[in-house]
């Protein structure tokens, strides 16, 4: 054995010193479990520490106390630990813990930096369901600035009240919810009004549901009201995209007396440019630099169009000046082998993401919210409106292009370059539908059918409205729009749009040559 | 014109419709059945089949050229007036269908699928034949009196009629892919087995409907040879030409363009009619804006304002894309676009044009003196 050659003595000593060494580590450890049972029983000095031992006790009744009492006092700063505790917990403890950091986060995010955040917090806080947190709430809303988070707020602590044990309480609550107008408190309150309707129901519950009853009411009648609004906006937004569109077919209509079948899948060129830029930015620019791709792409997609569109000006539309049909097929040709050259290109899915600006929305009424890109559209259209009013009415260009749409040939005669005041008004009018295609990714996908979509409906913007007056093109591309989506809700899309034809069929039998006719010598063009 | 050009033209015409439409009727079914199934001569069931599509396909783009090439009115919706027709026919192939269908119930497929328990009280005329044919012929053009007398009592012309019809198809297009039209949505009506007793995967029917086609095609074109050569016609083309003086000559360009529109439609459901049996499948696809404007490329190649054009176009433009889809699946739209860009800005007058230019180099005047648009501003 190789234990032969050690000393016998030697043996010995070790063997002694391990034994003593274990019965040293035995005791502390003992000593230790000692202290441990001491600390539950012994109460701490500070309430909160003692809360956090205690919620990790097998007692129902102790843990619940401590949540209750942690609850009152404690702050942010428990989180972690509660945390913590949570990862070793079982699951008991774990579903004891949970509210309680929970209501301790939301109290906290109420005096978030970020109103988003804020809001969030006070919407869940309902969730919870205590009645600490209405105090939290009403003292939250009465230093908010924001109205609608102050709004959310109010309408959580009034959500919470409404599970109250006292009746007045409830009662109050229930008339309040009305005057918020509170969509989320709509179906408890229905439930009060059905407690109300059954045979056993108390003379205070009669008096609950019939509050609930007229507040149900308000809260409808209100968000009436809403949907209107909201249906009104959503037409305004289609209106000034038709609105950018037709607005190009038709000024090029008006002046050279073409029919441009292209004019959509210009808009997509002015898409996939946009799409080009931001695919530039992610490929060479630091991610911080990401959101500057989109004004950048505006340029882009306006001279990418209207280069296109001058080389289609160039090649094929001048050949065919007075043959307006020719013009149709033609362009349509050609928007044909645009179309196929996108989708070999770059397939069939590619998407633009927004800008930050662009991202979310306003809540400016109670059940009304306005998604940014919308409303960042309608300014658009109508900035471009300005722009093509100071452009051909206010410029020199303008003035020009104006005597040529009237009369081509004495235009001519007085000196005005006729065909260069063409090429650039068709460059002009292309590098509106790639301006056009640059907004219109903010609301959906970049694909070859872009143009296709919206090409319809603009052309029965311009032929309502007239040919060569901005006025009529504004006021058919919102009768159009704002009827789309007003009849949309009612019979769906399609049949939306078949009303829309047999209504623009119906009105040309009124005024045959739209809206705003060209009168006099001009009328039969 | 002068009148010697007009009658040698027709007199060429005449003889060219007679040689052709033998060659159609007699020599391709017999090359069809005679010649032995290698033989170079022979052709096939699947090309007879084809053949038949592209002379249903002719007759549509007749009438199309009737109303465009003579009259000056370009519709975009002629595909909604050809899926009237095949519609209708198609409802009543697929009632024929009866307990032979996928879930062995009197109802089509379709509505077992969508859950209808009842045939709808529409469907009822297309119980049988009589109905269906009927309904092939009427609707359309009950519905083209309709449009076109709100269209052109109200002075819609050129372009504005053109974007409205286009409107109307594309709505059309829509409307048919709505399941609740009971019409089959996007997979419209299909899986047909028979007509009159005949199977229609029997060589034989094909060849039948194909003579069918044939005689039909025949019967279309003597009835606007008829039109055209009528006073009628003349007023046709001298509105084409320019309406406003037509208008003063004491005439109704309205009137006259509602008729040829109605006519036109007329035809088109006829195609549809005759297409669907041979085709054996129609969906919203074939009605949409783009098959609408097809018919245009076909009229514009073949040569517009030349009936005998538009029975070559919608031929050789078909023709064409059946072989090339075989090759270049992805070049077609490209080749398309192309077409309608070559032959608008450079071939105006079309294959017929281009051949009257080789064939005499005599001064004949175009046959399409320029056509309307040509006082536009």
């Amino acid at each position: 054995m190789s234990l032969a050659g050690i000393p016998r003595k030697l043996l010995v000593l070790v063997v002694l010193l391990l034994s003593v060494l274990g019965l040293c580590l035995q005791s502390a450890l003992a000593a230790d479990e000692a202290d441990h049972i001491a600390s539950t029983v012994v109460s701490s000095a500070d309430p909160i520490e003692q809360a956090l031992l205690d919620v990790k006790s097998e007692d129902a009744a102790v843990r619940s106390k401590a949540v209750a009492l942690l609850i009152e006092k404690g702050d942010a700063s428990l989180i972690p630990k509660l945390d913590a505790i949570r990862a070793e917990a079982d699951r008991a403890i774990r579903v004891a813990i949970k509210p309680v950091i929970d209501l301790l986060k939301n109290r906290a995010n109420l005096t978030s930096e970020q109103s988003d955040t804020r809001r969030s917090a006070a919407a869940d806080l309902v969730g919870t369901g205590r009645p600490e947190a209405i105090t939290w709430l009403e003292q939250a809303a009465a230093k908010e600035p924001v109205w609608w988070v102050k709004y959310t707020m109010e309408e959580s602590a009034q959500l919470i009240q409404l599970r109250s044990e006292d009746q007045a309480v409830q009662l109050v609550a229930v008339k309040k919810l009305g005057e918020l107008r509170s969509q989320n408190g709509l179906s408890a309150l229905k439930e009060f009004v059905e407690a109300g309707a059954q045979s056993g129901a108390t003379n205070e519950q009669r008096a609950l549901a019939e509050a609930a009853q007229t507040s149900v009411e308000r809260i409808d009648s209100w968000s009436r009201w809403a949907s209107v609004m909201e249906t009104l906006f959503r037409g305004v937004s289609l209106s000034s995209i038709l609105l950018i569109m037709s607005l190009g077919l038709a000024i090029v209509f008006g002046l050279m007396g073409v029919i441009n079948m292209a004019h959509g899948e210009l808009m997509m060129i002015g898409a996939y440019a946009t799409f080009v830029t931001q695919q530039a930015f992610i490929a060479w620019f630091s991610p911080e630099m990401f959101d500057w791709y989109f004004p950048v792409a505006l340029p882009v997609a306006f001279v990418t169009a209207a280069a296109f569109g001058w080389v289609l000006e160039a090649t094929v539309i001048r050949f065919l000046y007075g043959r307006l049909l020719e013009t149709l097929l033609a362009t349509w040709g050609v928007s044909l082998i645009l179309m196929q050259a996108a989708r070999v290109y770059f397939g069939d899915l590619t998407a633009v993401i927004a800008p930050q600006a662009l991202r979310g929305g306003a809540q400016v009424m109670v059940g009304v919210y306005l998604p940014y890109n919308r409303i960042f559209i309608i300014v658009l259209s109508t900035i471009c409106v300005l722009g093509i009013y100071f452009l051909l009415f206010r410029s020199n260009l303008g003035i020009r292009v104006r005597s040529v749409t009237q009369n081509r040939n004495m235009s001519a005669c007085l000196g005005i370059p006729t065909r260069k005041v063409d090429s650039y008004t068709f460059a002009f009018a292309s590098g509106l539908a790639g301006i056009a295609g640059w907004a219109l990714t903010m609301v959906g996908n970049v694909d070859p059918g872009l143009g296709q979509n919206y090409i319809v409906d603009s052309f029965m913007v311009v032929v309502t409205g007239g040919v060569g007056k901005l006025a009529g093109t504004i006021w058919a591309s919102l009768g159009i729009g704002g009827l789309n989506k007003l009849i949309e809700p009612v019979s769906g899309a399609v049949y939306g749009k078949v009303f829309i034809l047999v209504g623009v069929i119906l009105f040309l039998q009124w005024r045959p040559q739209g809206l705003f006719a060209a009168k006099g010598r001009n009328a039969d063009a | 014109m002068p009148e010697q050009a007009v009658a040698r033209q027709d007199s060429r015409e005449t003889l060219s419709f007679y040689v052709v439409g033998a060659l159609f009727l007699i020599v391709v079914p017999l090359l069809n059945v005679l010649p032995a199934e290698d033989s170079w001569l022979h052709i096939s069931d699947f090309r007879l089949n084809q053949f038949g599509k592209f002379l249903a396909f002719a007759i549509l783009a007749l009438g199309l050229d009737l109303i465009w090439g003579y009259c000056g009115v370009l519709s975009l919706g002629q595909g909604v007036f050809f899926g009237f027709g095949a519609y209708c026919m198609g409802m009543y192939l697929s009632l024929q269908i009866g307990k032979e269908s996928v879930y062995g119930s009197e109802l089509p497929d379709f509505m077992v699928w969508t859950q209808v328990k009842e045939l709808p009280l529409f469907w009822y005329p297309f119980k049988n034949f009589i109905g269906g044919f009927l309904g092939a012929m009427l609707v359309p053009m009950l519905f083209a009196t309709i449009f076109g007398f709100l269209a052109f009592r109200s002075r819609i012309k050129g372009v504005y009629f053109a974007i409205i019809t286009q409107a109307l198809a594309f709505a059309a297009w829509l409307v048919f892919n709505r399941n609740e039209t009971r019409l089959g949505g996007t997979n419209g009506l299909t899986d047909f087995k028979q007509l009159l007793g005949f199977r229609l995967s029997d060589p034989s029917t094909q060849r039948g409907l194909y003579i069918l086609t044939v005689l039909a095609l025949a019967a279309s074109y003597m009835l606007c040879r008829w039109i055209v050569a009528s006073r009628a016609g003349n007023v046709l083309i001298a509105i084409r030409d320019s309406e406003s003086r037509v208008t003063f000559s004491g005439y109704t360009p309205w009137k006259y363009k509602l008729f040829v529109f109605v006519v036109a439609a007329g035809l088109a459901g006829l195609a549809g009619m005759l297409y669907v049996p041979q085709v054996g499948i129609i969906t919203p696809a074939q009605i949409g804006v783009l098959p609408s404007l097809e018919v245009v490329i076909w009229v514009a190649v073949g040569g517009r304002g030349t009936l005998i054009g538009a029975i070559l176009g919608a031929v050789a433009v078909n023709y064409g894309r059946s072989v090339l889809t075989n090759y270049f699946p992805e070049a077609w739209p490209f080749i398309l676009g192309g077409l309608f860009v070559v032959v608008v800005t450079m071939f105006p007058d079309g294959l017929v044009g281009m051949i009257r230019k080789l064939s005499d180099r005599k001064k004949t005047p175009s046959p399409l003196i320029k056509a309307e648009g040509s006082t536009a501003a």
